[in-house]
Parts: C-alpha cells; sequence; structure tokens
C-alpha cells in the first residue's frame, strides 16, 4: 500500500514537470496552429539565463522575473526575425526551421555553460512530506496550477486573448476585423517563451540544469498535451498527470514491462487513447467543412 | 576548409632540443602517418549531442599534445599531430569517421575513441585492417580479448572487474546483504550487474534482491528508487551516469533508506555529482577509485596534483578542473606517450601495438600501488582500484587496493 | 488543424510527366564513374548517401505524395537493418537476400502501423510515429529480445568477398563493389517511385493528400491507399535500412535513434517535398552538412548546422527540387 501511493505521489511529481511544459505546448499551439519543436530548449536555455543571474549574485525572485521578461522578449523576437519571412513557407519548412533551434540553442548552452550538470535552487523549502514527496515537487504543483488558471482567464476574459484564438483559428477573417495577426503570433510566442521558462525553471531543480535537460521531457509534455487535447489548456495539465501517473504504475505493476519499457507503454497509451479520442480526452471535435 | 579542422596541432616553431638521437643508425620503421617529425594520431570523440559531456577527455588529452609538442618537442624529436572528431555517439559517424581517419588523414592508429557502440562499430573495421585500436574510453570487457582482437585495447579498469571488487566488498564488510541495483538499459550498466554476480555466483539470486533499469531519455528515476527500497535491500549499487546518480542521491536521502551506498566510477565525482546532489547527502558514499581525487583539498599540496593544475591552466583554460574528465584524457594522454617513446624509431602499427602490449608504467596522479601494466596476454592496463569512503569533503580510504586477481 | 502539407508542386513533375531521359543518363553515367575516382573512403560515403537517399525517397513517398507526417521513419530503418543483421548473423542467409527481406518486413510493418495511423492526423501523426521512432530502439534493447537482436552491443556482419571475377577483371575493390550495388538498387527504387506516381494509384495517393473528402466521394478508397503508402514507404526505407548495416558491418540500437528521424526529415524538406529527385540532395545535405559544421568548430557544430538549416529554409523554402523548378520557369520565361 505504502509502495502504491508513494508512486502514485511519484507519478503526480512527474505529472507536474510534463504538465507544466505541456501548457507552453498549448499556448504556442494556440498562437501558431502547431508544435513548436524548440520549445524545450528554448525553456532550457531561459533556465541557465536564469542560473547566470543567481551565480551573478542576484536574488532567486528578481532574476526569476527578470528570465521570463527576457524569454517573452526573445520569443517575440525569434518570431518576428527568423518566422515572419517564413509566413508563406510550407510548414514542413517551418518545422525544419523549429529543429535548427533546437540544434543552436542545444550546442550554444554547452559551449557557453559546458555539459558538466547544475544545481538549480528552489524557491521552495527543502525538505518532503514523510519521505513521500517533496516541498519542491508540491510547490510546482501548485504553481502549475496558477499558470493554469493565468492562462485560462487571458484567453477567457481579455481582449488579447481572444483575438490570439481568432487569429490562430482563421487568420483571413481575424486580419479583416482588424486584429493585427503577425503581431498577435508574435505574443504568442513571447507567452510561450516565458511558461517555458518558468516549467524550465520548476523542473530544474528536480532533474539538474544541464543542456540536455530537456530531452525526454518534452516528448512527455507534448503527449501530455495530446492526450489532454491540444486546444485545452485545462486537458494538457490533466494530461500530464494522467501520463505520469500511467507510466508509474504500468512500470511498477506489469514485471513484463518494467522500467525498462516505461517509455514505450506511455507512449502506446497515448496511441491508443488516441485511437479513440482523436482529439484527445478534453479536446473539442472539430468538424472539418469541404 | 581543410585546415579549419580543430585540435589539429600545428607545428609549433620549437626546436626539439637535446635530442640527440641514440640509435640514430639504428633503422628507422615508419608506419602510415609517421615522418622524422611527426606522428598522425586519430581519435573519435562525442562533442556534440547527448553525450556531449565526455568531450572534455579528447580535449584534455589535445591539451596534453600540445603541452608535450611546445615543452619536449614531442615525442623523440616528433611531433603529435592528434586529429579528434565528432562522431556524436553514433556508431554509423564513428565509423565514418575512423575511415576518414585511417583512409585519408592516414593516421597511425586510433586511440582513446569514446563510448561501447560506436567502437564496436568499428572493432572488426580495426581488426581486419590491423590497425591498433588502443585504450578505449570504454569499461566494456570485450576491449581485452588479445586473441581474438589482437589489435585492440582498453584502458580503464573494465566494468565488469568494477562490478566484481564491489561483489568482494560487500561480501566483506556488509552482514547478511540484500542488494538493490540501479543501472542504466544498456552495456554499462549490464556489465557491472554482470561482473556483481559473477563474483557473487550461486548466492547472486538470493542477495540481490531488486534490480531497476532507467533509460537516458527518463526525466527522473525516482519510481525506480522507490522500488528499489520497497525490496527491503541493506546495500543500494547505483550504475548511473552523472546526472542520474545525482537524483539517486537525493532521492536515497529523501527516502531516508538506510542502507549502505555503492556508487560506481563513472559519477564518483564531487564536481559532476556530489556538490550538485548535495555534499551532506553524499556522507557516506563508497566507490572504488583508481586516479587521485583533483577536488580533494588534501592533494593540492602534492606534486602530482600541481603539475596537473599548471598544465591545465596553461592548456586548457577552459577545463573543468573538479571534473574527472579532465583528468582522465591527461592520464591517457600520458600513456600514449609512454608507448611513443618505448617504440622509439620503430613505429609501425605491428611495433607500437607489441609495446603498448608491453607497459609497465606508474602516473604520479595514480594511486599510490595502480600501476598500468599490460602482456603479450593481458589487455587490461588497469586492474586494480581503492575502495573510498565520501566523507562529505573528500574521499578516505578504506584499506589498501583490490583487484580480481 | 495544420494537415495542409506542401502541395505546390509543379504538376509536370509528378501527373503525367516525361522522364527526363537526357538528366537521367548524365546522372547514371556520372554515379557509375564516380567510384573509380574517389576513395575508399569518399566512396563509402557515397555509398551512404544513396542508402539514405532511398529512405528520404520513402519518407517523401508518405508526406509528400500522400500527405501523411511521419518523425518515426528510423524505425523502419532499424527494422529493415536488423533483418539483414539477424538473418545474416543468426540464420547465414546469404547477404544479397536479405536486402529484399528488410524491405518485406518493413512493408508489413509499415501496414500494420499505418492501419491504426489512419485516424490519426497531421500533429498526431506526427507524434505517434515519434513515439514509434523512440521506441523501437528501446525495445531493440530489451532484455526480451536480447538473445535475437545482441543488445545493446549490437551485432556484427561479415560481407562476403568482392566477386572474383570483378576483382581480376576490374580490379573493384569491396567499397566500389558495395557502392556499385547501392547505386544500382537506388536507380531501381527510384524508377519505382516514378512509375508509381504517374499511375492511377499515385494519383490516388495525391488526390488523399489534396483532398481527403473529395477523394472519398469520388470512390478512392482512402483508408486502403493510406495504410498502403505507409507500407510502401516502410519498404523504401527497409530497404535503405538493411543496406546501411551491411555496408557499415554493424547495427546497434544506438545507431537508429530518433535523431536519425529527424535527419531524414531533414533531407526530405531540403530536397524538396514531392519531389523523387530532390532525395538525392537530401541524402547528400544530410551526410555532408553534419562532417562541414564540424570543421568550422567542433564545440558549435550543432548550432552551425542550425543556422545553415534555417539559412537554407530562408532561400529555398520548398526545398532545392522547388528552387530549381523556379529557376527553370524564370529561364524559361526569359526566352
Amino acid at each position: 500500500m505504502d509502495l502504491f501511493l508513494q508512486q502514485i505521489l511519484t507519478g503526480i511529481a512527474n505529472g507536474a514537470i510534463y504538465a507544466c511544459l505541456a501548457l507552453a505546448v498549448v499556448m504556442i499551439y494556440q498562437a501558431i496552429d502547431h508544435f513548436n519543436f524548440a520549445q524545450g530548449e528554448m525553456a532550457m536555455f531561459s533556465t541557465y539565463i536564469c542560473w547566470a543571474m543567481i551565480a551573478g549574485g542576484l536574488p532567486y525572485w528578481v532574476a526569476f522575473f527578470a528570465t521570463i521578461i527576457i524569454s517573452f522578449i526573445g520569443g517575440l523576437a525569434i518570431e518576428r526575425i527568423i518566422f515572419k519571412p517564413l509566413h508563406s513557407a510550407p510548414v514542413l519548412s517551418h518545422i525544419v526551421v523549429f529543429i535548427g533551434l533546437v540544434a543552436i540553442f542545444n550546442s550554444l548552452a554547452g559551449a557557453i555553460w559546458d555539459h558538466n550538470i547544475k544545481t538549480f535552487p528552489s524557491p521552495f523549502p527543502d525538505g518532503s512530506f514523510g519521505g513521500l514527496i517533496g516541498l519542491h515537487e508540491v510547490g510546482m504543483f501548485f504553481v502549475t496550477l496558477l499558470l493554469l488558471l493565468a492562462i485560462f482567464c487571458f484567453f477567457k476574459f481579455t481582449r488579447v486573448g481572444m483575438a490570439m484564438q481568432a487569429a490562430a483559428a482563421n487568420p483571413a477573417s481575424a486580419g479583416l476585423v482588424g486584429i493585427r495577426v503577425g503581431w498577435m503570433l508574435a505574443l504568442g510566442w513571447g507567452l510561450a517563451a516565458a511558461i517555458g521558462a518558468v516549467a524550465g525553471m520548476m523542473i530544474a531543480p528536480i532533474v539538474f540544469l544541464e543542456p540536455n535537460m530537456m530531452l525526454g521531457i518534452l516528448l512527455y509534455g507534448f503527449a501530455a498535451a495530446i492526450v489532454g487535447g491540444i486546444s485545452s489548456p485545462g486537458g494538457a495539465v490533466a494530461g500530464g498527470f494522467l501520463v505520469g501517473i500511467i507510466e508509474n504504475m504500468a512500470g511498477t505493476y506489469i514485471p513484463a514491462i518494467g522500467s525498462e519499457l516505461k517509455l514505450t507503454v506511455a507512449l502506446v497509451l497515448i496511441v491508443t487513447v488516441l485511437l479513440f479520442k482523436p482529439n484527445g480526452l478534453f479536446g473539442k471535435t472539430i468538424v472539418t467543412r469541404v | 576548409m581543410y585546415n579549419g579542422r580543430k585540435l589539429t596541432f600545428g607545428l609549433a616553431a620549437i626546436a626539439a632540443m637535446g635530442m640527440v638521437a641514440t640509435s640514430a643508425f639504428a633503422d628507422k620503421m615508419y608506419g602510415p602517418g609517421v615522418t622524422d617529425d611527426s606522428i598522425k594520431l586519430g581519435n573519435t570523440m562525442p562533442y556534440s549531442g547527448p553525450a556531449a559531456a565526455y568531450g572534455q577527455i579528447g580535449k584534455s588529452t589535445a591539451a596534453y599534445f600540445d603541452k608535450i609538442n611546445k615543452e619536449n618537442g614531442g615525442v623523440n624529436g616528433r611531433k603529435i599531430e592528434f586529429i579528434s572528431l565528432d562522431d556524436g555517439y553514433s556508431p554509423p559517424k564513428t565509423k565514418e569517421q575512423v575511415r576518414k581517419l585511417v583512409e585519408q588523414d592516414e593516421v597511425l592508429l586510433i586511440f582513446e575513441s569514446l563510448g561501447t557502440p560506436t567502437n564496436s562499430a568499428i572493432h572488426n573495421y580495426m581488426n581486419q585492417k590491423e590497425i591498433p585500436q588502443l585504450f578505449v574510453a570504454t569499461g566494456a570487457t570485450k576491449w581485452g580479448d588479445p586473441e581474438n582482437f589482437p589489435w585492440t585495447m582498453g584502458w580503464q579498469p573494465s566494468y565488469q572487474t568494477e562490478g566484481q571488487l564491489f561483489g568482494a566488498y560487500i561480501m566483506e564488510n556488509v552482514t547478511d546483504p540484500k542488494v538493490a541495483i540501479l543501472y542504466q538499459n544498456d552495456d554499462y550498466g549490464k556489465d557491472y550487474v554482470h561482473g556483481l554476480k559473477e563474483f557473487l555466483g550461486d548466492k547472486a539470486d538470493s542477495i540481490i534482491v531488486a534490480e531497476e533499469s532507467y533509460e537516458v531519455t527518463d526525466p527522473t528515476i525516482n519510481s525506480q528508487m522507490i522500488k528499489l527500497k520497497d525490496s527491503g535491500a541493506n546495500v543500494f549499487f547505483n550504475v548511473s551516469t552523472p546526472k542520474f546518480a545525482a537524483q539517486a542521491v537525493k532521492k536515497f536521502r529523501e527516502l531516508n533508506w538506510d542502507a549502505v551506498f555503492l556508487n560506481n566510477s563513472v559519477s564518483n565525482s564531487v564536481g559532476a555529482v556530489y556538490k550538485p546532489a548535495g555534499l551532506e547527502n553524499s556522507k557516506g558514499i563508497v566507490s572504488l577509485m583508481y586516479y587521485m581525487d583533483i577536488t580533494d583539498p588534501a592533494n593540492f599540496e602534492s606534486e602530482a596534483y600541481k603539475k596537473w593544475s599548471k598544465f591545465m591552466d596553461e592548456y586548457y583554460p577552459d577545463g573543468d578542473k573538479t571534473s574527472a574528465f579532465t583528468a582522465y584524457g591527461y592520464l591517457v594522454g600520458q600513456t600514449m606517450e609512454q608507448v611513443l617513446k618505448q617504440a622509439g624509431d620503430n613505429l609501425t602499427r605491428e611495433n607500437v601495438m607489441k609495446e603498448a602490449a608491453n607497459l609497465d608504467l606508474e602516473l604520479d596522479m595514480m594511486l599510490p600501488g595502480i600501476k598500468i601494466q599490460t602482456g603479450p596476454n593481458d589487455f587490461f592496463p588497469i586492474e586494480a582500484m581503492m575502495p573510498v569512503e565520501f566523507n562529505g569533503e573528500k574521499f578516505s580510504s578504506l584499506g589498501k587496493v583490490v583487484s580480481v586477481n | 488543424m495544420a494537415t495542409d502539407v506542401e502541395t505546390r508542386v509543379d504538376p509536370r513533375l509528378t501527373v503525367g510527366a516525361k522522364m527526363p531521359y537526357k538528366w537521367v543518363a548524365l546522372f547514371v553515367i556520372i554515379g557509375a564513374v564516380l567510384p573509380f575516382f574517389l576513395q575508399g573512403y569518399a566512396t563509402f560515403q557515397g555509398t551512404l548517401i544513396m542508402i539514405y537517399a532511398i529512405a528520404i525517397l520513402g519518407l517523401n513517398l508518405l508526406t509528400g505524395f500522400n500527405g501523411q507526417f511521419s518523425l518515426g521513419h528510423s524505425a523502419f530503418y532499424a527494422v529493415g537493418a536488423y533483418t539483414a543483421a539477424i538473418l545474416v548473423y543468426h540464420l547465414d542467409w546469404p547477404v544479397y537476400v536479405t536486402i529484399p527481406f528488410g524491405g518485406i518486413v518493413c512493408f508489413v510493418a509499415g501496414f500494420l502501423f499505418g492501419l491504426p495511423a489512419l485516424r490519426l492526423e497531421g500533429l498526431y501523426l506526427a507524434l505517434a510515429t515519434f513515439a514509434l521512432g523512440v521506441s523501437v530502439p528501446q525495445i531493440l534493447k530489451s532484455s526480451h529480445l536480447e538473445g535475437l537482436t545482441g543488445g545493446v552491443q549490437g551485432l556484427d556482419i561479415f560481407r562476403p568477398k568482392v566477386p572474383s571475377f570483378l576483382v581480376e577483371n576490374f580490379g573493384l575493390t569491396m567499397d566500389q563493389w558495395w557502392y556499385m550495388i547501392a547505386f544500382v538498387i537506388m536507380l531501381f527504387m527510384f524508377w519505382i517511385a516514378w512509375n508509381l506516381i504517374n499511375s492511377r494509384t499515385g494519383r490516388a495517393m495525391m488526390a488523399i493528400r489534396d483532398n481527403p473528402i473529395a477523394a472519398r466521394s469520388m470512390g478512392i478508397n482512402a483508408s486502403l491507399y493510406k495504410s498502403l503508402t505507409f507500407g510502401v514507404s516502410a519498404f523504401y526505407t527497409g530497404i535503405a535500412g538493411a543496406l546501411a548495416a551491411i555496408v557499415i558491418e554493424f547495427v546497434a540500437p544506438d545507431s537508429f535513434t530518433f535523431q536519425l528521424s529527424i535527419l531524414l526529415f531533414i533531407g526530405m524538406v531540403v530536397g524538396g517535398t514531392g519531389s523523387i529527385w530532390g532525395a538525392v540532395f537530401g541524402g547528400f545535405f544530410i551526410l555532408t552538412v553534419p562532417n562541414f559544421a564540424e570543421e568550422i568548430s567542433t564545440g558549435l557544430s550543432y548550432a552551425i548546422f542550425g543556422i545553415i538549416l534555417i539559412l537554407v529554409i530562408y532561400v529555398m523554402p520548398s526545398g532545392f527540387a522547388g528552387l530549381v523548378n523556379l529557376l527553370r520557369m524564370r529561364v524559361k520565361k526569359m526566352f
């Protein structure tokens, strides 16, 4: 029973990691209508910026918020500088540019801050609840919920949020009603980069900071977003926790799988979910017009 | 394009000092890549991609050759040209790069190439072509098989040997041992487990109560740690790379697991593991070492450390002086230097291989009593290690050097 | 839903086009003569380029001509490679025979994977295939299959000697011999692809890509065609994988990470999505550009590769084939 409880809690803790990044994935999806494969590396790079500022003597929270702002501007700049000239290029070419960005951020981080793992401070106190779940994990859980709330309010209650959704869903019509579609895209990039930065700074204390820290996590983040429904921030968070828990349960209780095929099982489950609910568990069904 | 290649060391304009060849009239025999004033050595390393942290090994070896080229005019009057290429830890790429080194750059030999799958990809090629594949930077056991692969040799103690030594440690020091193992799901992890089981023999099944593996893509190993603790083991054997080892140390303490923590030498590093995981958390970890702990202040005053530190400052100033990798590259570089010294003017591939299998070398950064010894039938240069315990600041020895022989 | 894969392909390239015999002949002659002027190592690289080209063409049939995403073709490449390796290693089959077998096993695997994948579109399919690409190396390592796959240590393959009459008469080396084999296989595979695309089947594939609903209402069995295309695509990639295993003489799970999928994807886009011959350029690109990046700076090779990629997309957003088409149109207009 103890083992069961612990594995559930660890699943939730891992789930919080996935959920946090999944939020950034959903954010960019709302803005540009597809995935950004460089999301993980951008978050990693932001985390390094924060680490460098803390190492330079800034207090945690100053560095934390400064990083969010820098990431926002960085995301905005990437859209304006790199993607604006490519608006008419095919989607597949965009994906290649994402891959290019992954390579650039990964390599730069390694060259600037080397490849050894680094400790990243947690804003929450050390210790754990009876050895079951770390305080940082609990804190991260609430940060994720806070982020979710903020995103929800942004899309539901602000004009900009609604305009952004409109711009992504139907750029032509959105343009006709006076929405500056290009800037909406850039804004989406900026916000996604900022959320990614928060995710990175929350994840790094657990997995340690190094250039490849997002390699596996991003895949789980995508999976979480897709299982939950890519159009729904709440679904993405739920998807994150679900993936975390299922993965741990399968690894613990199905002997043939063990830890060896944990990832494979998680992915098979995701594909299975998609087969029965192609828009994710909480996603809206999209009706196509001929 | 061609001359833009990094780590190819140009000839510094310093004349060879005092190199009056004693055997000036002896026949000079040269293999490919050797001239009267240079020797070309080839190497592959992951300088990019997920395994890029190991690239420090190649960089420090390159720096070491830089040093002997500048200070001693190379080896026996020949400058070392160390051509180190990036393979990104991908076996097909290794094969491509090594073929380039052998066929286009015409190197004398390949040495210190990193990684088991990558070296496996060229294992047959090297032996068919009869080119030395020396001091590969991996601990797999298969590198010490002179009968079937007379052109390949490892350097560090093999993972399997270390697994056996840990087995010996457990049997001697723990009463009624119950062992739980965390290992990386690849050859490296499995070799350790295999070595441990081999030592325990029939008792392995009753002593090892839990085994859990992880993939390098796993974000954390927390789930595995919980399962391992749940097995009720009183010995935890950690076979993971630095990032996961640091996570394991942290989780081990968080779970209040009362067990002996045995850590493999791959991640036995204060800078890369114990410091990130918390020095307090790392107290009491037992490991095996074969060369000096470069982060221990007690060593800072030793001649060997000072020499190394000076070398790092001068030739590899960007290098991390708390990373065990930089010392590793320095030591392998010295071993190679010795082989070339012994080979004298007979620098054919056969003779270099013969001299590599004829080493009896003590390096100043190795722990006392640990030597590099090889013979025609012994392709395992280092086979002894010293059990040590980390006390939160430095390692303290737990008795004497152990070896399987 | 971002399912719309680039569709603006010059129609003459695909439907009812005539094979440009002059260019093909030139290509064949240059390709056949090249290994006699290259060093062994360069010939080996040339062979790898052709192998990549076959795999990229396979991916292109799926994505460029049928509109289905895949980020997991390394899985089929691995299956092809392991099929060849296992047949040679465990059953002592002649190396040459294993190549088509690698393709056939992949065809079945691809067709079966294509069935559930039918329900997935765009991003979802991309993730599902990506998952496949990530899982396969893990499955190959799995202790349950270790006896067969050699686990993480991989398997060695030894190539038989070059047929003696070729050595005596032409002095053919091992590298040249396998270059020739790969070259012939590549030409054959390209010829099949050309005929496929210019047939009823090919037009059905493209109709599904351009407007699935309209295609269905015209009576095209979209499900069958999509699964079949998946199978054919996997077949191509499997052939490439089997060839690669033999030419490199070694397989290991680490040779087939998802990075290979990404490289193949890059090769497809850079070569030109929806272009058959673009695959050759794609293969050339993914083999040589990383090497080039490394020569500029070892530590920053990935960053340089990334910058080159972005620049290439700026210059030719529709790939090399797209650029050539564009230039050809310009030249035609001028005269």
